[in-house]
């Protein structure tokens, strides 16, 4: 069992590696930072000098190399727009992406799973169908559309919810939290909503379709045979059986929450790294875009780490399998 | 027959489809007394499971049942309502299916769903149940139970899981097993330890058993009385002995013919020519008719019911006084 998540975290290594290899190489064609930051007066003289600082006239394995020595001691540059660390930046940000992201993803999954089992089992029923109309419009609408028309409605015209910003936030430490403060839990509302909409309908569809499949089994036919009354055997017996496949799906799903809330924090303006990558990418910040992508690497190997995890929790079939690995 | 425990009379399943009604079972009736065992056997397709499944009122739409009732010990049990019906489950009538590897539910500990099925139909404690789960397991002879009963069901052979699963069928001593094709699923090897199990605890605790099989030796070891089924109907019914030696139905003596015996050197099996019709497609009269080497003037318009005119009751033309004088076929 050590041994699986030990090797679970040298994979995760790897693949780190790879997504900076992969990132590091498409970021020199994104543009020329020294461009940018010097602006139009700057002597050649003086470019080549920043150039040579920074470590750009070096050869690109040099600067990779470089790159990945200093990452694995937590240190990733300094922002070439805003002239300090990539780390702090990405600390001042991080708190705003993941309590957006984490509250999506609890958002998508509860009532996602929820309103799916609710829907396999009232199949025929009026409300079921609805929902199921309904989360067509989720699949189909684009999450930028979503946001807006929420704004425009409970923004706008009914003015309930703030449409940009996180609102008040209280320090804890160097992590500052909208979870403790009446502004901060308003403005959450509709990101949240916004960012687990999507999300939300897919693993709905998904819990329906699998619990279905689940309720023609044979070992249900046999639970009903023994008389175990119809509510037990949806929500013990067949849930379980259909958490299996969800738990796949919905967790890499969730990984692209917390990883591309890009769209959404662009939406509303939400302080993120989101905003933070769109700003790098528009004055070619290498270091911060380069930090970013390493973060939503790390976000995917953490997150498939927990599905797996989860995969021994609920199907006693794989513990011994995966401890004899 | 006031001690019959089931009484099954004129049971009609349909299923809608698209392209019409399919009438899998036709007006079949049988009784099965206390302690006694049944055996079903016919061609695949012939309604023996569907007959199973109407019993204890497991029918999936788009099935039905179309016509007819099912008593159990003279009280109606096809017409109850799906709560009352699901107590009678597992309590009054117990059920094996096929397959042992998809019964369990994969997920739970055997002794989990042993005691779900004691606690759903006692009043046991807990502890009581999970005693009760570890004498049914010994009881179905299971070694080593108090270790085996916290395993999942993939750390059991097939054969051992069809021993849980006839321990989960006894939980809370149920008058009358259905046993759908209970060793189909199993190696050879496996099957005749199944079937003393089975045979062995239906004795002790005086369960009456249906038992819905393909496999006439297992029949003749096993039961009482043999039901013949084709194309949806009973076409005969008795004790083993009497069937198997003298079936008395064409169709009942084709079947017993191409039984294979290990003493016998008589060249080729019989064979039947021609195979059951598909349910859409059933003939009018006798549903055996065009296949009946001994078919006459009355097969094919006029429906032969199930009619006790010798030695036990059976559904044929060939035996009824009315088309005398007409020879019957050897």
């Amino acid at each position: 069992m050590t041994a699986y998540i030990l090797r679970t975290i040298g994979q995760g290594a790897l693949v780190l590696l790879a997504v900076a290899f992969i990132a590091f190489s498409m970021f020199r064609f994104v543009g020329d930072p020294v461009a940018n930051m010097m602006g139009q007066e700057a002597t050649l003289a003086d470019r080549a000098e920043l150039s040579s600082r920074l470590g750009l006239d070096q050869p690109f394995p040099v600067q990779f190399l470089r790159f990945v020595r200093d990452a694995a001691t937590g240190d990733f540059g300094i922002s070439y727009r805003q002239g300090r660390p990539v780390a702090t930046l990405i600390a001042e940000r991080l708190p705003a992406t993941v309590e957006l992201a984490v509250l999506s993803a609890l958002f998508a999954s509860v009532a996602g799973v929820a309103l799916g089992v609710y829907a396999a089992i009232r199949r025929r029923g009026i409300v079921a169908q609805g929902v199921m109309m309904l989360s067509l419009v989720g699949v189909s609408l684009p999450t930028f559309l979503i946001g807006i028309g929420l704004i425009y409605v409970f923004a706008v015209e009914l003015r309930w919810l703030p449409s940009f910003g996180r609102g008040e936030t209280v320090r804890l430490g160097w992590w500052s939290t909208g979870l403790l403060t009446a502004s901060g839990l308003k403005s959450l509302v509709l990101p949240v909503l916004t960012l687990g909409f999507f999300q939300l309908t897919l693993i709905m569809r998904l819990t329906r379709a699998e619990m279905l499949e689940v309720m023609r089994s044979d070992f249900v036919r046999f639970a009903r045979a023994r008389g175990i009354p119809e509510r037990t055997i949806e929500l013990r017996h067949a849930l379980r059986n259909t958490m299996i496949p969800v738990v796949t799906v919905a967790g890499l799903q969730l990984g692209s929450v917390v990883a591309f809330a890009i769209v959404t924090e662009t939406v509303f303006q939400w302080p993120g790294l989101g905003a933070l990558f769109v700003n790098a990418v528009q004055f070619a910040d290498v270091p911060v875009m380069a930090a970013y992508l390493v973060f939503v690497g790390l976000v995917f190997v953490l997150v498939s780490l927990a599905v797996d995890l989860a995969y021994l929790a609920f199907d006693p079939r794989l513990r011994g399998t995966l401890a004899a690995r | 027959m006031s001690e019959a425990l089931l009484e099954v009379r004129d049971l009609t399943v349909e299923f809608v489809t698209r392209r019409g009604t399919l009438r899998a079972l036709d007006r079949v009736s049988f009784d099965i007394r206390r302690g006694e065992v049944l055996g079903v056997v016919g061609e695949s397709g012939a309604g023996k499971s569907v007959t199973g499944s109407a019993v204890i009122g497991l029918i999936d739409p788009p099935g039905r049942i179309a016509g007819g009732e099912v008593r159990l010990a003279g009280e109606r049990v096809d017409n109850l309502a799906p709560e009352a019906l699901r107590r009678v489950r597992g309590k009054r009538i117990g059920m094996i299916f096929q397959d042992p590897l998809t019964s369990l539910n994969p997920l739970f500990r055997v002794g989990d769903q042993l005691v779900e099925t004691i606690r759903t139909h006692t009043t046991l404690s807990a502890t009581a149940a999970r005693k009760r789960a570890l004498d049914l397991l010994a009881e179905v002879g299971i070694s080593a139970p108090d270790k085996r009963i916290d395993s999942y069901p993939h750390q059991f052979s097939g054969g051992m899981r069809q021993r849980v699963v006839i321990a989960l069928a006894l939980c809370a001593e149920p008058e009358l097993i259905i046993a759908d094709e209970p060793t189909t699923a199993l190696d050879v090897s496996v099957q005749a330890q199944i079937i003393t199990v089975l045979k062995r605890l239906c004795r002790d605790h005086g369960t009456a058993v249906m038992l819905v099989t393909h496999d006439m030796g297992v029949i003749a070891e096993t039961a009482d009385r043999v039901a013949v089924m084709y194309a949806g109907r009973i076409i005969e019914i008795g004790a083993v002995a009497d069937v198997v030696k003298n079936p008395l139905h064409p169709y009942a003596k084709g079947l017993m013919g191409a039984i294979p015996t290990l003493t016998g050197h008589e060249g080729r099996l019989s064979q039947i020519p021609g195979s059951m019709p598909r349910l859409s497609a059933i003939p009018p009269g006798c549903p055996f008719n065009p296949r009946c080497p001994a078919a006459f003037a009355p097969c094919p318009s006029v429906r032969p019911d199930l009619t006790a005119y010798d030695r036990h009751p059976v559904a044929c033309h060939l035996y009824d006084p009315a088309y005398a004088p007409r020879e019957q076929a050897a």
